[in-house]
């Protein structure tokens, strides 16, 4: 580590106090719906709470863990100073300026619109400003990011730009277009009324728009989780990255057709044709091959580990391996998740299907098991990982961390597959109160009880994560090793121009959108009254 | 299996499994969209094909979401059309009658902001958009009652907008639509 340590551990600090914060507001929501809470007096609280327990965990938590563990591989991966350390400051400064701009109105009830922004509702100006913010400071690392690798091509040519640094600027760029979407419904549509500039907005223009980003930043997410399979997890346990060459496949495949896909999101909406959606649909069935495709360079690699420990046979490598390990351990329930969570993307992804589940709770458990479940039991894993480099000081509670990890696992489980068995019942998301004395619904009670144990497993959890961290921060100082990425079985030599870089990728990844967003923008664009009043929300308050 | 030798040979065996799973997934894959494809060109599983738009300022003064027009329509073909619209916080009709075995069509929109709607235990399940008609076509086999709740947020009265819908004979329907010509169950 050069000169990024503070930079990194402030992003991560700050990252998972943001996650501290919002993680007991999910208990507490799971708890006020559930039949073990009678009747919220004033349901406003509800959905305040679920607007800044979204807004959080989904804006400003995982933007954070990306971009510190960006600019930590940055460091490490290249193997030298970082380039525009005081930018990645200022992008530090505007992500926490535009979290507290967006918190506030939040907090005071002022943006009660969920972090989905569902206009025509209106909330504060403040709240989409700070969203905004949040947004642009993640685009100053995607700019450094891209800088940082080109110079070290520059300064090494022909060389190939080393698989974890290859693999962040793929995510970084990913987001930079991902968030496109967002910010032209939050910039060009809800901005401008939320400051009273304009009274009407067209809905399903802002749904196409914000589809764009929905879907995306999901992998985007993904990302620091998919990097610490591939570059942590072989070294972590004493095994070798199984294919160079088809990590970088895999984050190209990402880079490319994540983002055209978001219409998913949309089956059952009225602005947008057949046609598309069908698009979207078979689209959305490439993004699962990069996944799959991860699926097997990480089970070969842990393989490759497990028979370097001595296990032989078709499954005798399992047992070798280091179960201690909280990375191996970690990667394995993550995958788990991962499996099940897959399994209910690909239901999602065909519209007849997705007619029986969409906007119920299934919905709600999908992305909880998949980026609460699978993918932030990495962010743990990550810390846990890295902190050492970070702190300079030993983490050593390996119990604590297996129990952190188990209660995680056990907790998002609990918590999301009774959503998922409601969620077909017919339970409908997002809602402050369900009269369980109706016998229709009586039957779902029962199972929304077992969702408040699973989210109190993960209330549990947290905490277990900080005093590790915090136990971590009062042990001696040490002088940490050499920080290592894996290595690949063949590492490569030379590379093609189109795994070494990315001109093509993303030519095509601006093409894909083009086509498939083009018409549908340009249709609703053209298409005339379809502006609709705004409606405020707050005022009443 | 993989090879934890580094030679050539076990390295290029590797390589040959990786080539076979990933040509196996795209398999899955193409699997997946051609059901996909034959569900919805076969069983016509598809969701509506044309955008429709329609002004929410004017839903009460004309066209066909007019309050006069709203329920259940006994088309001159024997199927039937659902006319409502979705507001804060109901539904209105509150409470839909549809007949059994009879092709029935479901046109809706929202008065003000985003609302969704499903019935319970079916795959009946669209938003409604302002500035949107939502379009869906269904068919009910039994009779019964069913809950059809709300299920896009829609404000801080959201959880208590839950409508119901009653499947009822089709004999029956038809009874009832010899009297009124538009039909409820509101009472």
């Amino acid at each position: 580590m050069w000169n990024s340590k503070r930079l990194v551990l402030a992003h991560l600090w700050f990252a998972f106090a943001g996650f501290g914060a919002a993680l007991p507001l999910g208990e507490w929501q799971m708890f006020i719906r559930s039949p073990l809470h009678t009747w919220i007096s004033n349901p406003e609280w509800y959905y305040r709470s679920v607007t800044a327990h979204g807004t959080t965990m989904a804006y400003v938590f995982p933007t954070l863990v990306a971009m510190g563990f960006g600019y930590f591989v940055t460091e490490e991966a290249l193997k030298r100073p970082m380039v525009g350390l005081r930018w990645a400051w200022l992008g530090f400064a505007l992500v926490v300026i535009g979290t507290i701009a967006a918190i506030v109105p939040v907090a005071l009830g002022l943006a009660s619109v969920l972090y989905t922004f569902y206009p025509p509702l209106i909330g504060n100006p403040f709240y989409y400003i700070g969203v905004v913010l949040v947004v642009v400071g993640s685009w100053v690392w995607v700019a450094l990011m891209s800088v940082n690798m080109y110079r070290w091509k520059r300064d090494n040519p022909g060389a190939p730009v080393p698989f974890p640094m290859f693999a962040t600027v793929a995510g970084s760029y990913l987001w930079g277009w991902t968030a496109v979407g967002a910010a032209l419904e939050l910039l060009f549509q809800i901005i401008p009324v939320a400051l009273g500039w304009r009274s009407t907005i067209d809905a399903g223009l802002a749904r196409v728009f914000f589809s764009w980003t929905l879907h995306a930043i999901v992998y985007f997410w993904l990302m620091p989780t998919y990097i610490a399979y591939y570059t942590i997890v072989p070294r972590a346990i004493g095994g070798r990255l199984f294919s160079d060459t088809m990590g970088r496949i895999s984050f190209i495949l990402f880079l490319i057709v994540a983002m055209p896909i978001g219409i998913h999101h949309a089956f059952e909406d009225p602005q947008v044709g057949a046609g598309f959606k069908y698009l979207h649909s078979v689209f959305t069935a490439i993004v699962a091959l990069p996944t799959l495709l991860t699926v097997f360079t990480i089970c070969a690699s842990v393989e490759i580990a497990g028979r370097l420990r001595g296990g032989k046979g078709v499954l005798g490598w399992l047992t070798a391996l280091p179960w201690r390990n909280p990375v191996m351990l970690g990667a394995a329930l993550s995958f788990v998740m991962l499996g099940f969570g897959g399994a209910g993307g690909l239901i999602n992804m065909s519209y007849q299907l997705n007619a029986t589940v969409h906007n119920t709770q299934w919905i709600t458990g999908h992305f909880h098991l998949i980026f609460g479940g699978a993918i932030v039991i990495m962010y743990f894993v990550i810390a846990y990982d890295i902190w050492p480099h970070l702190t300079g000081r030993a983490l050593e509670s390996f119990g604590l961390m297996r129990a952190q990890l188990w209660t995680w696992f056990v907790g998002m489980i609990v918590l999301t597959f009774p959503w998922h068995w409601v969620g077909i019942l017919g339970m409908p998301r997002r809602m402050a109160f369900y009269d369980y004395t109706d016998p229709a619904i009586a039957t779902q009670a029962a199972w929304v009880t077992m969702s408040v144990v699973g989210g109190a497993i993960l209330v549990l959890s947290g905490v277990l994560f900080f005093i590790v961290l915090v136990r971590g921060q009062t042990a001696p100082r040490t002088e940490p090793a050499t920080y290592r990425f894996s290595v690949a079985v063949r590492p490569p030599r030379a590379l093609p121009a189109a795994l070494n870089g990315f001109g093509l990728w993303l030519g095509l990844m601006v093409a894909l959108t083009i086509v498939n967003y083009g018409f549908p923008i340009a249709h609703s664009l053209a298409t005339p009254g379809t502006a609709v009043p705004a409606i405020k929300v707050g005022e009443r308050w | 299996m993989t090879h934890l030798s580094t030679s050539d040979n076990g390295a290029d065996r590797g390589e040959r499994v990786e080539h076979r799973w990933a040509m196996v997934m795209v398999a899955i894959l193409v699997v997946l969209v051609v059901m996909a494809t034959f569900a919805a060109l076969y069983h016509g599983a598809m969701p509506q094909s044309r955008v429709e738009t329609v002004d929410p300022r004017t839903l009460h003064l004309g066209g066909e979401f007019i309050e006069s027009n709203l329920g259940s329509a006994l088309e001159p073909d024997g199927a039937v059309t659902v006319r409502f619209i979705g507001q804060q916080y109901s539904f209105t009709p509150s409470c839909i009658v549809v007949p059994t075995d009879t092709p029935v069509t479901f046109r809706a929109t929202s008065a003000d902001v985003v609302h969704g709607f499903l019935i319970d235990g079916t795959n009946i399940n669209l938003m409604l958009v302002p500035g949107y008609v939502s379009s869906l076509g269904a068919r009910f086999e039994t009779p019964g009652e069913r809950l059809m709740p709300c299920h896009e947020f829609c404000s801080v009265g959201h959880e208590g907008m839950w409508g119901r819908i009653k499947v009822i004979d089709k004999a029956a329907f038809a009874g009832l639509a010899a009297e009124r010509r538009r039909l409820s169950c509101v009472e």
